[in-house]
């Protein structure tokens, strides 16, 4: 945690610029807030979401290599807003970091770039904002620039698989608490921690493709059980398990076969109604599942 | 000593009641097991808990079981870690430490039999016979054993490593969804033989297990599997060497799953970050592969993606309606698709598998203690004054 300013090298993702783009944009709203600067690496590539490295794990490991180096050539650590970038980025960075010999192989095919991802002495830091908001920025830091707090509204996290899973890969060593940082942002924000069964299982994304119906109902299920436990809504750091979880949503209710209809934020757009943006800005009306209840509830507190 | 609170969910079928919470207080070491406290309740307080168990030294793979949720072995895990993590768990929902009790459940995706031992036939050594879990050579048996090189071995010494706890199947999202899917274990086990130099049914084996819809392409990526193994066996890894081998058969599965990924990696190559509507229409009917030639189950799915996309244009989620499904998308700057090609051209020509568990991390000598950059400087130049003052 430190008082100063923050400056990072930015990965937005592709799905953020695509069928999520309020999640790009509610980010920038709110890193204007909270004074983060944001240095976007638009030249970066896609991560392979996993499935690049299911057919050539090289191939995704030099990709992820390419982005690493971009960020280095701005000096700064890297941030992503996507829990599947954040997955599939640390499994790259593991093996680029475990062996130099592979780091140099993989460093040939970017020297024609004139690029090259040094491990360094310290590590080459890529952290999800959910993660640099709790451990850069710091909690409190965000509880003094709270000017609507989310009071009674009934926020049910939803982390993604590939940011709570592997443990072991994702510094939960150092960082131990990452598992429960969704819930320590709801209460810094003044909202209350809705406690359901899906907050650390699969959305079913990756198989939407596949085998719809098991992945349809995932995302049914999880939605369903925080309807009962009495949330307003849904607050996910990853935009894929929010195509899952609100654009699918509809369809997952029929493969649940129970009415849903239950409104999935993405992070920065909870935390941009706390820092007082309006819901029309944050691109909420750009939902599948209205937004509608959440900003009723909201309506009472004034920005 | 220490003093720890246990609640398990009990179950005994000729009750005629349902599954129910009992707790249970225990005083052991915080390094001792979860297991133990379980044998000491069974010693002390009520003898007829029901849990299985055999080596108590994470060996015999005997007690599976959910731990706060997480499933393991119930004799590798310790209880003060195990209350720790209920602890924190409580606290970030806001209830206090004092409340924290360490809990107990049978594994899941399984029938219970009673208390913690759960039935694993059905979904644990059902699938795993499915798999085929014996070497197929081919030709006459040589005189004595197979000789293989040791090196070739390798390959399969994660997957070797199994000793059938079930705690995989237990932690499997994916088999939450459908109980069909032929699941972690059995599907490491799966390429245990499909990666031994000795089978001569490689190309048959992946051809079944890529053909079953059951098979490879229902495997979520949800990796709850490779932190539930206590064995470091990472399942999911195994899943996804067996994709990339099926993928080199060029097999072709009724869940699209192999078009996906060619789908995924060609836009990547053409476009440099993912055009999802692309992606769902190249998953289906593939036609930057140069065929199109949807199947039948294809073309039901494109179907029921459409309700989706329209709602999406609706609520301005999307703005168009190219081809099937629309997007916008994010293109990369001059030369940046190039650079991206050139690494395309490089993986192809190689591609390697850096596998870490059998490399492992390497030994990196220590450089020489000296401040590399401004930040350091000033803050041993701050450690220095203050230790002057
Ligand atoms: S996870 Fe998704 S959004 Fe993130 S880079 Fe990869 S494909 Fe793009
Ligand atoms: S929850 Fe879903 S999209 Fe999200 S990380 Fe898991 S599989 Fe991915
Ligand atoms: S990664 Fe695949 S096999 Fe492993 S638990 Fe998840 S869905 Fe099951
Ligand atoms: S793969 Fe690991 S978790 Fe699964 S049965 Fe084998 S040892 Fe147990
Ligand atoms: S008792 Fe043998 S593995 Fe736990």
């Amino acid at each position: 945690m430190s008082d100063g300013q923050i400056k990072v090298a930015y990965w937005p993702g592709c799905v953020s610029r695509g069928f999520t783009p309020e999640l790009h944009g509610s980010m920038a709203i709110v890193a204007d807030k909270l004074g983060i600067e944001l240095v976007t690496l638009d030249r970066a590539n896609c991560c392979g979401a996993g499935v690049i490295a299911e057919h050539n794990q090289e191939l995704a490991d030099t990709l992820n290599a390419r982005t690493f180096a971009l960020a280095q050539q701005t000096g700064l650590s890297m941030m992503n807003i996507c829990s599947t970038c954040q997955g599939a980025q640390s499994e790259c960075q593991q093996r680029l970091d475990a062996d130099s010999a592979y780091r140099a192989h993989v460093n040939e095919a970017l020297s024609g770039q004139g690029l090259s991802y040094e491990k360094g002495k310290d590590g080459f830091t890529n952290k999800n904002f959910l993660w640099l908001l709790v451990e850069d920025y710091g909690l409190d830091r965000l509880k003094a620039q709270v000017v609507r707090p989310l009071t009674g509204l009934k926020v049910g996290p939803f982390y993604g698989c590939y940011i709570v899973r592997p443990k072991e890969r994702l510094g939960y060593g150092e960082h131990p608490d990452r598992d429960i940082y969704l819930e320590q942002v709801i209460t810094a924000l003044g909202g209350e921690v809705v406690e359901y069964d899906g907050a650390r299982k699969c959305c079913g994304f990756p198989v939407i493709t596949m085998n719809r119906e098991t992945s349809l109902k995932q995302a049914g299920t999880h939605v369903g059980d925080a309807i009962d436990a009495g949330a307003d809504c849904l607050v996910t750091p990853c935009p894929l398990c929010h195509l899952n979880l609100d654009m699918q949503q509809p369809e997952a209710a029929k493969v649940v076969n129970r009415d849903l209809g239950l409104a999935v934020l993405h992070l920065p757009q909870l935390v941009g109604l706390a820092l007082g943006a309006e819901p029309k800005e944050l691109g909420m009306s750009k939902h599948i599942a209205s937004t509608g209840w959440v900003e009723e509830r909201l309506a009472g507190v004034p920005a | 000593m220490a003093d720890y609170t246990i609640k398990v969910r009990r179950f005994q079928p000729e009750s005629g009641e349902g599954p129910y919470w009992e707790q249970f207080k225990v005083e052991l070491e915080p390094s001792l097991s979860v297991l133990d406290a379980l044998l000491q309740t069974k010693d002390r307080e009520d003898g007829s808990l029901a849990v299985r168990c055999s080596c108590r030294a994470a060996i015999c793979g005997s007690c599976g079981m959910k731990i706060n949720g997480q499933s393991g072995l119930g004799c590798k895990t310790q209880i003060g870690e195990a209350q720790e993590l209920a602890e924190k768990k409580m606290g970030a929902v806001g209830g206090s430490a004092e409340r924290a009790v360490v809990v107990i459940e049978p594994m899941g995706n399984m029938p219970v039999i009673k208390d913690l031992v759960t039935d694993m036939e059905s979904t644990h050594w059902a699938k795993i016979r499915r798999v085929t879990p014996w070497l197929l050579p081919h030709g006459a048996p040589p005189e004595r054993e197979y000789i293989v090189e040791p090196e070739s071995m390798l390959d399969i010494t994660q997957p070797m490593a199994c000793i059938q706890c079930g705690a995989c199947v237990s932690s499997c999202l994916s088999m939450e969804a459908d109980p069909g899917f032929i699941g972690p274990a059995a599907l490491a086990k799966a390429y245990r033989f499909v990666g031994d130099p000795r089978d001569a049914e490689t190309k048959e084996r992946l051809h079944d297990l890529a053909e079953d819809p059951h098979g490879i392409y229902d495997c979520t990526h949800c990796f709850a599997c490779v932190d539930a193994c206590p064995k470091d066996v990472a399942p999911m890894d195994q899943i996804m060497r067996l994709r990339r081998r099926a993928g080199e058969e060029g097999i072709e599965d009724p869940n699209s799953g192999h078009d996906h990924e060619i789908a995924f990696v060609k836009i990547i190559e053409k476009k440099g970050t993912l055009d999802e509507s692309l992606l769902l229409q190249e998953s289906f009917a593939p036609g930057i592969k140069g065929k199109l030639k949807p199947s039948k189950r294809a073309i039901k799915e494109m179907l029921g993606s459409i309700p989706t996309a329209i709602r999406g244009i609706k609520t301005g989620k999307m703005r168009s309606l190219p081809k099937l499904i629309p997007g916008i998308h994010h293109k990369l700057p001059d030369g940046a698709q190039d650079d991206v090609k050139a690494i395309y051209k490089h993986a192809e020509e190689h591609n390697e598998e850096f596998n870490l568990y059998i490399k492992g991390e390497e030994d990196v000598e220590p450089e020489p203690d000296e401040p590399t950059d401004a930040i350091l400087g000033d803050e041993a130049a701050a450690a220095a004054e203050s230790e002057s003052a």
